[in-house]
Protein backbone atom coordinates (compact mmCIF):
# COMPACT_ATOMS: atom_id res chain seq x y z
CA UNK A 1 0.00 0.00 0.00
CA UNK A 2 3.18 2.42 0.84
CA UNK A 3 4.58 1.26 -1.77
CA UNK A 4 1.60 2.11 -4.14
CA UNK A 5 1.17 5.66 -2.63
CA UNK A 6 4.78 6.67 -3.70
CA UNK A 7 3.83 4.94 -7.24
CA UNK A 8 1.21 7.63 -7.35
CA UNK A 9 2.95 10.41 -6.03
CA UNK A 10 6.15 9.79 -8.00
CA UNK A 11 4.17 9.93 -11.18
CA UNK A 12 2.42 13.07 -10.21
CA UNK A 13 5.49 14.78 -9.94
CA UNK A 14 6.99 13.35 -12.40
CA UNK A 15 3.80 14.49 -14.79
CA UNK A 16 4.69 18.06 -13.03
CA UNK A 17 8.00 18.11 -13.31
CA UNK A 18 7.50 17.63 -17.43
CA UNK A 19 5.25 20.36 -17.92
CA UNK A 20 7.76 22.98 -16.19
CA UNK A 21 10.83 21.37 -18.27
CA UNK A 22 8.40 21.53 -21.68
CA UNK A 23 5.93 24.03 -20.78
CA UNK A 24 7.00 26.58 -17.94
CA UNK A 25 11.47 26.33 -18.09
CA UNK A 26 12.37 29.62 -20.54
CA UNK A 27 15.20 28.49 -22.82
CA UNK A 28 18.20 29.64 -22.10
CA UNK A 29 19.86 32.24 -24.90
CA UNK A 30 23.35 30.84 -25.14
CA UNK A 31 23.06 26.65 -25.34
CA UNK A 32 19.04 27.02 -26.70
CA UNK A 33 16.34 24.29 -25.98
CA UNK A 34 19.27 21.84 -25.34
CA UNK A 35 20.49 23.38 -21.94
CA UNK A 36 16.13 21.43 -20.72
CA UNK A 37 18.67 18.23 -20.50
CA UNK A 38 20.22 19.72 -17.73
CA UNK A 39 16.92 18.87 -16.01
CA UNK A 40 17.77 15.44 -16.74
CA UNK A 41 21.13 15.28 -16.70
CA UNK A 42 21.45 16.61 -12.99
CA UNK A 43 18.95 14.17 -11.30
CA UNK A 44 20.20 11.20 -13.09
CA UNK A 45 23.72 12.54 -11.68
CA UNK A 46 22.07 12.94 -8.13
CA UNK A 47 20.94 9.72 -8.06
CA UNK A 48 23.76 7.90 -9.09
CA UNK A 49 25.57 9.38 -6.21
CA UNK A 50 22.52 8.78 -3.78
CA UNK A 51 22.37 5.56 -4.65
CA UNK A 52 26.01 4.57 -4.60
CA UNK A 53 25.51 6.16 -0.88
CA UNK A 54 23.14 3.30 -0.08
CA UNK A 55 25.41 0.51 -1.11
CA UNK A 56 27.62 2.11 1.20
CA UNK A 57 25.90 2.19 3.94
CA UNK A 58 24.22 -1.39 3.13
CA UNK A 59 27.93 -3.11 2.59
CA UNK A 60 28.97 -1.47 6.03
CA UNK A 61 25.82 -2.64 7.67
CA UNK A 62 26.08 -6.29 6.07
CA UNK A 63 29.65 -6.32 6.90
CA UNK A 64 29.05 -5.37 10.86
CA UNK A 65 25.88 -7.02 11.63
CA UNK A 66 25.74 -10.27 8.41
CA UNK A 67 22.17 -9.25 8.14
CA UNK A 68 20.63 -10.42 4.87
CA UNK A 69 18.47 -7.75 4.53
CA UNK A 70 21.56 -5.16 4.04
CA UNK A 71 22.80 -6.68 1.18
CA UNK A 72 19.82 -7.49 -0.67
CA UNK A 73 19.65 -3.12 0.12
CA UNK A 74 22.90 -2.93 -1.40
CA UNK A 75 22.73 -5.20 -4.46
CA UNK A 76 19.23 -3.72 -4.91
CA UNK A 77 20.71 -0.08 -5.19
CA UNK A 78 23.58 -1.56 -7.36
CA UNK A 79 21.48 -2.56 -9.52
CA UNK A 80 19.47 0.37 -9.69
CA UNK A 81 22.31 2.64 -9.54
CA UNK A 82 23.69 1.45 -12.38
CA UNK A 83 20.52 2.27 -14.58
CA UNK A 84 20.57 5.92 -13.81
CA UNK A 85 24.59 6.15 -13.94
CA UNK A 86 23.88 4.50 -17.65
CA UNK A 87 21.25 7.17 -18.19
CA UNK A 88 23.67 10.06 -16.68
CA UNK A 89 26.24 9.06 -18.99
CA UNK A 90 23.67 8.74 -22.59
CA UNK A 91 21.89 11.97 -21.47
CA UNK A 92 25.12 13.74 -20.78
CA UNK A 93 26.54 12.57 -23.95
CA UNK A 94 23.70 13.98 -26.18
CA UNK A 95 23.74 17.10 -24.14
CA UNK A 96 27.45 17.34 -24.70
CA UNK A 97 27.35 16.88 -28.75
CA UNK A 98 25.67 19.91 -29.82
CA UNK A 99 27.40 22.10 -27.11
CA UNK A 100 30.91 20.81 -27.50
CA UNK A 101 30.52 19.29 -30.77
CA UNK A 102 31.70 15.37 -29.40
CA UNK A 103 29.64 12.59 -27.73
CA UNK A 104 32.64 12.15 -24.99
CA UNK A 105 35.60 14.17 -23.88
CA UNK A 106 37.84 12.45 -22.43
CA UNK A 107 39.57 15.17 -20.78
CA UNK A 108 36.59 16.15 -18.85
CA UNK A 109 36.82 15.35 -15.18
CA UNK A 110 33.04 15.06 -14.43
CA UNK A 111 32.68 12.41 -17.28
CA UNK A 112 35.43 10.51 -16.48
CA UNK A 113 34.74 9.87 -12.16
CA UNK A 114 31.26 8.96 -13.65
CA UNK A 115 32.14 6.24 -15.98
CA UNK A 116 34.71 5.25 -13.09
CA UNK A 117 31.60 5.01 -10.46
CA UNK A 118 29.75 3.24 -13.71
CA UNK A 119 32.25 0.53 -13.51
CA UNK A 120 32.40 0.32 -9.69
CA UNK A 121 28.71 -0.08 -9.84
CA UNK A 122 29.39 -3.03 -12.35
CA UNK A 123 31.99 -4.54 -10.17
CA UNK A 124 29.44 -4.56 -7.16
CA UNK A 125 27.62 -6.66 -9.27
CA UNK A 126 29.64 -8.57 -11.15
CA UNK A 127 31.35 -9.69 -8.11
CA UNK A 128 28.30 -11.86 -6.87
CA UNK A 129 27.38 -13.49 -10.50
CA UNK A 130 31.29 -14.51 -10.34
CA UNK A 131 31.65 -16.16 -6.89
CA UNK A 132 29.53 -19.95 -6.13
CA UNK A 133 29.20 -19.37 -2.42
CA UNK A 134 26.48 -16.72 -2.01
CA UNK A 135 27.49 -15.53 1.32
CA UNK A 136 30.95 -14.68 0.18
CA UNK A 137 29.63 -13.04 -3.10
CA UNK A 138 27.48 -10.84 -0.50
CA UNK A 139 30.73 -10.37 1.49
CA UNK A 140 33.24 -9.70 -1.55
CA UNK A 141 30.90 -6.99 -2.95
CA UNK A 142 30.53 -5.37 0.32
CA UNK A 143 33.87 -5.02 0.29
CA UNK A 144 33.63 -3.28 -3.06
CA UNK A 145 31.42 -1.81 -2.14
CA UNK A 146 32.96 -0.31 0.53
CA UNK A 147 36.28 0.87 -1.30
CA UNK A 148 34.27 2.10 -4.26
CA UNK A 149 33.07 4.93 -2.25
CA UNK A 150 36.23 6.48 -2.58
CA UNK A 151 35.06 7.85 -5.77
CA UNK A 152 32.20 9.68 -5.02
CA UNK A 153 33.59 12.29 -3.73
CA UNK A 154 36.44 12.82 -7.36
CA UNK A 155 32.33 13.12 -8.83
CA UNK A 156 31.07 15.50 -6.63
CA UNK A 157 34.70 17.71 -6.65
CA UNK A 158 35.79 17.19 -10.43
CA UNK A 159 34.18 20.53 -11.44
CA UNK A 160 36.15 22.80 -8.67
CA UNK A 161 39.02 20.26 -8.41
CA UNK A 162 39.87 20.52 -12.24
CA UNK A 163 39.47 23.05 -14.60
CA UNK A 164 37.12 21.39 -17.48
CA UNK A 165 34.23 22.11 -19.87
CA UNK A 166 31.74 20.78 -17.79
CA UNK A 167 29.64 23.72 -15.65
CA UNK A 168 29.71 24.06 -12.28
CA UNK A 169 26.50 23.84 -10.26
CA UNK A 170 24.64 27.26 -9.80
CA UNK A 171 21.64 26.04 -8.55
CA UNK A 172 21.89 28.73 -5.52
CA UNK A 173 24.21 30.86 -6.16
CA UNK A 174 22.92 34.73 -6.50
CA UNK A 175 22.08 35.83 -10.02
CA UNK A 176 23.13 31.93 -11.19
CA UNK A 177 19.40 30.34 -12.15
CA UNK A 178 16.35 32.21 -13.11
CA UNK A 179 13.97 31.40 -10.74
CA UNK A 180 11.60 29.28 -13.01
CA UNK A 181 14.77 26.77 -13.92
CA UNK A 182 15.72 26.56 -10.45
CA UNK A 183 12.00 25.74 -9.64
CA UNK A 184 11.91 23.16 -12.60
CA UNK A 185 15.15 22.10 -11.63
CA UNK A 186 13.96 21.30 -7.73
CA UNK A 187 11.66 19.61 -9.25
CA UNK A 188 12.93 17.52 -11.26
CA UNK A 189 15.14 16.39 -8.53
CA UNK A 190 12.24 15.73 -6.10
CA UNK A 191 9.86 13.58 -9.06
CA UNK A 192 12.95 11.15 -9.97
CA UNK A 193 14.45 10.85 -6.42
CA UNK A 194 10.68 9.83 -5.07
CA UNK A 195 10.62 7.37 -8.38
CA UNK A 196 13.89 6.09 -7.53
CA UNK A 197 12.47 5.60 -3.82
CA UNK A 198 9.62 3.64 -4.81
CA UNK A 199 11.80 1.35 -7.41
CA UNK A 200 14.52 0.50 -5.20
CA UNK A 201 11.67 -0.54 -2.76
CA UNK A 202 10.24 -2.67 -5.60
CA UNK A 203 13.50 -4.43 -6.38
CA UNK A 204 14.74 -4.72 -2.88
CA UNK A 205 10.41 -6.72 -2.76
CA UNK A 206 11.95 -8.75 -5.62
CA UNK A 207 14.87 -9.39 -4.03
CA UNK A 208 13.16 -11.45 -0.64
CA UNK A 209 10.63 -12.82 -2.91
CA UNK A 210 13.50 -14.40 -5.02
CA UNK A 211 15.13 -15.64 -1.86
CA UNK A 212 11.74 -17.48 -0.45
CA UNK A 213 11.41 -19.12 -4.02
CA UNK A 214 14.54 -20.34 -3.11
CA UNK A 215 13.80 -21.68 0.54
CA UNK A 216 10.80 -23.14 -0.66
CA UNK A 217 11.96 -24.83 -3.60
CA UNK A 218 14.43 -26.64 -0.92
CA UNK A 219 11.58 -27.25 1.11
CA UNK A 220 9.78 -29.32 -1.95
CA UNK A 221 13.30 -31.11 -3.07
CA UNK A 222 13.56 -31.89 0.64
CA UNK A 223 10.25 -33.34 0.57
CA UNK A 224 10.36 -35.59 -2.40
CA UNK B 1 14.07 25.43 -33.06
CA UNK B 2 18.08 24.23 -33.05
CA UNK B 3 18.84 21.62 -31.37
CA UNK B 4 15.68 20.47 -30.72
CA UNK B 5 16.40 16.74 -31.57
CA UNK B 6 19.33 16.01 -28.84
CA UNK B 7 16.50 17.93 -26.28
CA UNK B 8 13.77 15.18 -27.63
CA UNK B 9 16.38 12.63 -27.50
CA UNK B 10 17.43 13.03 -24.03
CA UNK B 11 14.09 12.30 -23.05
CA UNK B 12 12.88 9.83 -24.94
CA UNK B 13 16.30 7.77 -24.22
CA UNK B 14 15.98 8.40 -20.49
CA UNK B 15 12.06 7.79 -20.23
CA UNK B 16 11.88 4.63 -22.47
CA UNK B 17 15.07 3.08 -20.00
CA UNK B 18 13.21 3.99 -16.77
CA UNK B 19 9.71 2.49 -18.05
CA UNK B 20 11.47 -0.41 -19.47
CA UNK B 21 13.04 -0.93 -16.40
CA UNK B 22 9.64 -0.61 -14.26
CA UNK B 23 7.83 -2.93 -16.40
CA UNK B 24 10.34 -5.66 -15.91
CA UNK B 25 10.43 -5.42 -12.40
CA UNK B 26 6.89 -5.49 -12.53
CA UNK B 27 6.67 -8.11 -14.58
CA UNK B 28 9.17 -10.05 -12.55
CA UNK B 29 7.88 -9.69 -9.61
CA UNK B 30 4.60 -10.89 -10.91
CA UNK B 31 6.55 -14.13 -12.07
CA UNK B 32 7.63 -14.92 -8.58
CA UNK B 33 4.59 -14.09 -6.55
CA UNK B 34 2.81 -16.86 -9.13
CA UNK B 35 5.73 -18.93 -8.06
CA UNK B 36 5.66 -18.66 -4.06
CA UNK B 37 1.74 -19.82 -4.42
CA UNK B 38 2.82 -22.56 -6.96
CA UNK B 39 5.41 -23.64 -4.40
CA UNK B 40 3.17 -22.99 -1.77
CA UNK B 41 -0.27 -25.21 -2.87
CA UNK B 42 2.89 -28.02 -3.66
CA UNK B 43 4.22 -28.27 -0.31
CA UNK B 44 0.37 -28.11 1.20
CA UNK B 45 -0.53 -30.93 -1.05
CA UNK B 46 2.69 -32.96 -0.27
CA UNK B 47 1.64 -32.07 3.23
CA UNK B 48 -1.88 -33.44 3.59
Amino acid sequence: MKRLILWGLGLVLMFLALYLVFLYAPIEKVMGIVQKNFYLMVPMGWLSLLSYFVIFIGSIFYLTKRDRKWDDLAYSAAEVGIIFTSLALMVGSIWARPIWGVWWAWEEPRLTTTLVLWFIYLACLLVRSLTVEEGRGATFAAVVGVIGFIDIPFVILSTSLWRGMHPPLIIFEEGGLDPRMRLTLMLSIVAYTVLYVVILMQRVAIRRDEAEVKKLKGLVSQES
Amino acid sequence: MENASYFLAAFAVAWAVTFGYVLVLINRQRHLRQEINRLKETIKEKGS
